[in-house]
């Protein structure tokens, strides 16, 4: 849906579908929540500074709290000490919601390989979009956000696909 | 080369540890444990402890190592109050008791893990699901009880407060507690009259995944220590294996080695400051000071193929020389680093508020430093001049001309622009280094060490063989054990390792600086308010990657 507001004459109606005006709502006002730990939460930092500049894809309002976020960045390693961390701060998203796992480590444990580590966050929370790398560019989770944003737009996700995830710390 | 230790009995270690303090010994660099229960040659015990500290003119270090014949010994935070957690990480990591120690539980891994992974009997790989937070309270209550704000009651509970306190948890999610870093405040308004910290939140078992790694695998995850100047991490590990190996570097190498140091330097107190005045609600300072650290990695990734994660260095040198035309690239880079300096100086230097919110927050003495044992910047700031480079050089240091850059107070404002002025002496040295780089090769030249040229590896039988055999052996490294360590950008980094003669060593430990400037912050927090606080934290630049390993 394209609107050039120049071109359109005052008090013109428009009609569309109502799930197109949500999904063009959605993709432009993403409000991410970022859970950095280590050092991919750098990269992230580059990503939201000026060269890489996540606003000019309107998502830059970044929220530290949860409950005014729709999109969970994870960025960095998840450890057995913080996963009821972040499971709290995902249960505290309101629907809809997304998830990206930036890097290796919030994908699969990355090269650690040990006692203290996770071996990925969707084993206690669904993932939307996994970015690769360790850690990933700037440009790489700029893709991640492109591509949720056109399923946003064209609506092309499904709501009820997290619905029978269960993860190491449910219900316990 | 390997260290000595001086041996003493278990029973005589309090004592001879504060003999040592007053002969001048007052400075705590480690505390750590050896498990030899796998060590090829017969030990005394099983379990060792090994107790690192620095004379007060800052040339001389000594070991200290204590056969245990029970997992019990006497506490030395009487003497030394840095020992507080380093002896609590030794509890966590290996089971060894404390006594008398005033808070003897877990720091690294969570409080319902079971065993002792430091251990050689507990599997590498063995996870333990955590399913709640430890709530801290008791450890606030004993804190408050020293404040005598609460009393202890006859049936051993703590009585009711007699303020009406309001406790709140800073983190680990939270924006100013860098992500991993959970600090339980008491406030009364708004000042803090209680705190406590918890770390372990990046707890990644660096030192454990080092005991299965070759020693040029770990360079990657040594990147990954500090990670916001993940090359000093690679010199500091390749140097202390380099020194064990009893070799020693190419000219030209050192003097990339100086280089790469002090650009690492930079590029890690440009995020600090950037990140201390976002803390301070200056977030314009940080589009100037990030911008030249986009331009550092820009300069890094042509050198080493990455931006964040170089993993340049290789025991014996480097994965490969400077490419031709990195001195323009690097001249231009310094021009765009000074830039960002000088403009977001000129924000804050005569900024009323930058001053306000500075000066005379945050403190820390000198003294109190010292026993905490804090290090670098942190440390400077509180007036210690305490510098490797000046202190015990290596790698040519003594040769460049650069000032130390000391604080007087130990505020925020100190620790801010010890940093700024240690960017530009930085800058002096790299402009020293280039004017004099010499000419030569960058690795040393033995076959038992360095890897052959690519050439060699095709078209020779010796190539392959060479080739292989360092690849899937490691470098053998002679057995015994070495503590050495450099100024990084944090303070002095420190590795311990302990060889058994394989191509794997047997046990590695860092001496990681923002461990222990941690470990101080609850005492420097103590009475002040509560934003002081998270400045307070941003300035001590504390990088939990380095801190949890
Ligand atoms: S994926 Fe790599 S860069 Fe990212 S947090 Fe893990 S180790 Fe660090």
């Amino acid at each position: 849906m394209e609107i050039n507001t120049q071109t359109l004459p005052l008090e013109t109606a428009i009609t569309t579908r109502l799930d197109d005006a949500i999904g063009w709502a959605r993709e432009s006002s993403l409000w991410p929540m970022i859970f950095g730990t280590a050092c991919c939460a750098i990269e992230f930092m580059s990503a939201a500074a000026s060269k890489y500049d996540i606003s000019r894809f309107g998502a830059e309002v970044v929220r530290f709290s949860p409950r005014q976020a729709d999109l969970l960045i994870v960025a960095g390693t998840i450890t057995y000490k913080q996963a009821p961390i972040l499971k709290q701060i995902y249960d505290q998203m309101s629907e809809p919601k997304w998830v990206i796992s930036m890097g290796a480590c919030a994908c699969s444990g990355g090269f650690y390989d040990n006692y203290s580590t996770m071996q990925g966050i969707d084993e206690i929370i669904p993932v939307d979009l996994y970015v690769g790398g360790c850690p990933p560019r700037p440009e790489a989770l700029l893709d991640a956000l492109l591509s949720l944003q056109k399923d946003l737009r064209t609506h092309t996700y499904n709501p009820d696909r997290h619905k029978d995830f269960k993860g190491l710390l449910d219900d316990v | 080369m390997m260290s000595k230790f001086i041996t003493l009995l278990p029973e005589e270690l309090h004592a001879s540890l504060q003999n040592k303090y007053n002969e001048g010994f007052i400075y705590l660099l480690d505390i750590t444990a050896v498990d030899y229960s796998e060590y090829p040659q017969a030990k005394e015990e099983a379990y060792a402890l090994v107790y690192i500290i620095r004379h007060k003119s800052f040339q001389e270090h000594i070991l200290i190592k204590t056969y245990l014949h029970t997992l019990e010994i006497e506490t030395v935070t009487d003497i030394f109050k840095g020992a507080n957690w380093l002896e609590r990480e030794v509890y966590d990591q290996y089971g060894i008791t404390f006594l008398h120690h005033p808070n003897l539980r877990r720091i690294l891994n969570h409080h319902q893990f079971v065993g002792h992974p430091l251990r050689k009997s507990y599997p590498i790989t063995k996870g333990q699901l955590s399913y709640e937070v430890d709530d801290l309270i008791d450890e606030m209550n004993n804190r408050l009880l020293s404040k005598n704000v609460v009393c202890r009651l006859e049936s051993g509970s703590f009585s009711e407060c007699n303020k009406d306190l309001m406790f709140l948890n800073l983190g680990p999610s939270h924006p100013a507690s860098h992500g991993t870093i959970r600090t339980y405040v008491a406030l009364d308004g708004e000042t803090v009259e209680a705190a406590v910290s918890e770390i372990g939140y990046l707890h990644r078992g660096f030192e454990k995944s080092c005991e299965n790694h070759s020693y040029n695998q770990i360079v990657p995850y040594t990147d990954r220590l500090n990670y916001c100047s993940a090359i000093s991490n690679n010199i500091a590990y390749v140097k202390t294996v380099e020194e064990m190996l009893g070799i020693t570097l190419p000219l030209r190498a050192q003097a990339i080695r100086v280089m790469l140091l002090e650009l690492s330097r930079i590029e890690d107190h440009v995020v600090c400051l950037a990140a201390v005045l976002v803390d301070m609600g200056g977030l314009t300072n940080y589009w100037y000071m990030y911008n030249p650290r986009e331009d550092i990695y820009e300069l890094l990734s042509k050198l080493t193929g990455a931006r964040l994660t170089n993993s340049y260095m290789r025991v014996g040198g480097m994965t490969n020389d400077l490419y031709e035309g990195f001195e323009e690239d690097l001249k231009d880079v310094i021009k765009k680093v000074q830039y960002g300096v000088e403009e977001t100086l000129s924000l804050i230097k005569h900024n009323r508020i930058f001053h306000d919110r500075t000066q005379n927050v945050g403190v820390i003495n000198a003294q109190d430093a010292l026993n905490a044992s804090m290090t670098g910047p942190n440390l400077r700031a509180s007036g210690v001049p305490f510098d490797m480079r000046k202190d015990t050089p290596y790698y040519g240091y003594e040769n460049y001309t650069f000032d130390v850059i000391v604080g007087s107070v130990g505020d925020v404002y100190d620790r801010v622009m010890v940093r700024f002025g240690e960017i530009q002496e930085s800058i002096k040295i790299i402009e020293q280094v280039m004017q004099n780089l010499p000419e030569g090769e960058v690795n040393i030249k033995d076959a038992a060490i360095t890897l052959p040229h690519k050439e060699a590896v095709y078209n020779t039988i010796e190539g392959v063989m060479n080739h292989f055999k360092l690849t899937y052996e490691g470098v053998k490294v002679p057995a015994g054990e070495y503590y050495s360590s450099l100024e990084a950008t944090n303070g002095e980094l420190g590795f311990f390792i302990v060889s058994d003669g394989s191509g794997i060593p047997y046990k590695v430990k860092v001496k990681a600086p923002s461990f222990t400037a941690m470990s101080a912050y609850p005492d420097i927090i103590e009475g002040s308010q509560l934003a002081d606080a998270i400045l307070t934290l941003g300035s001590l630049n504390i990088i939990a990657g380095e801190m949890d390993r």
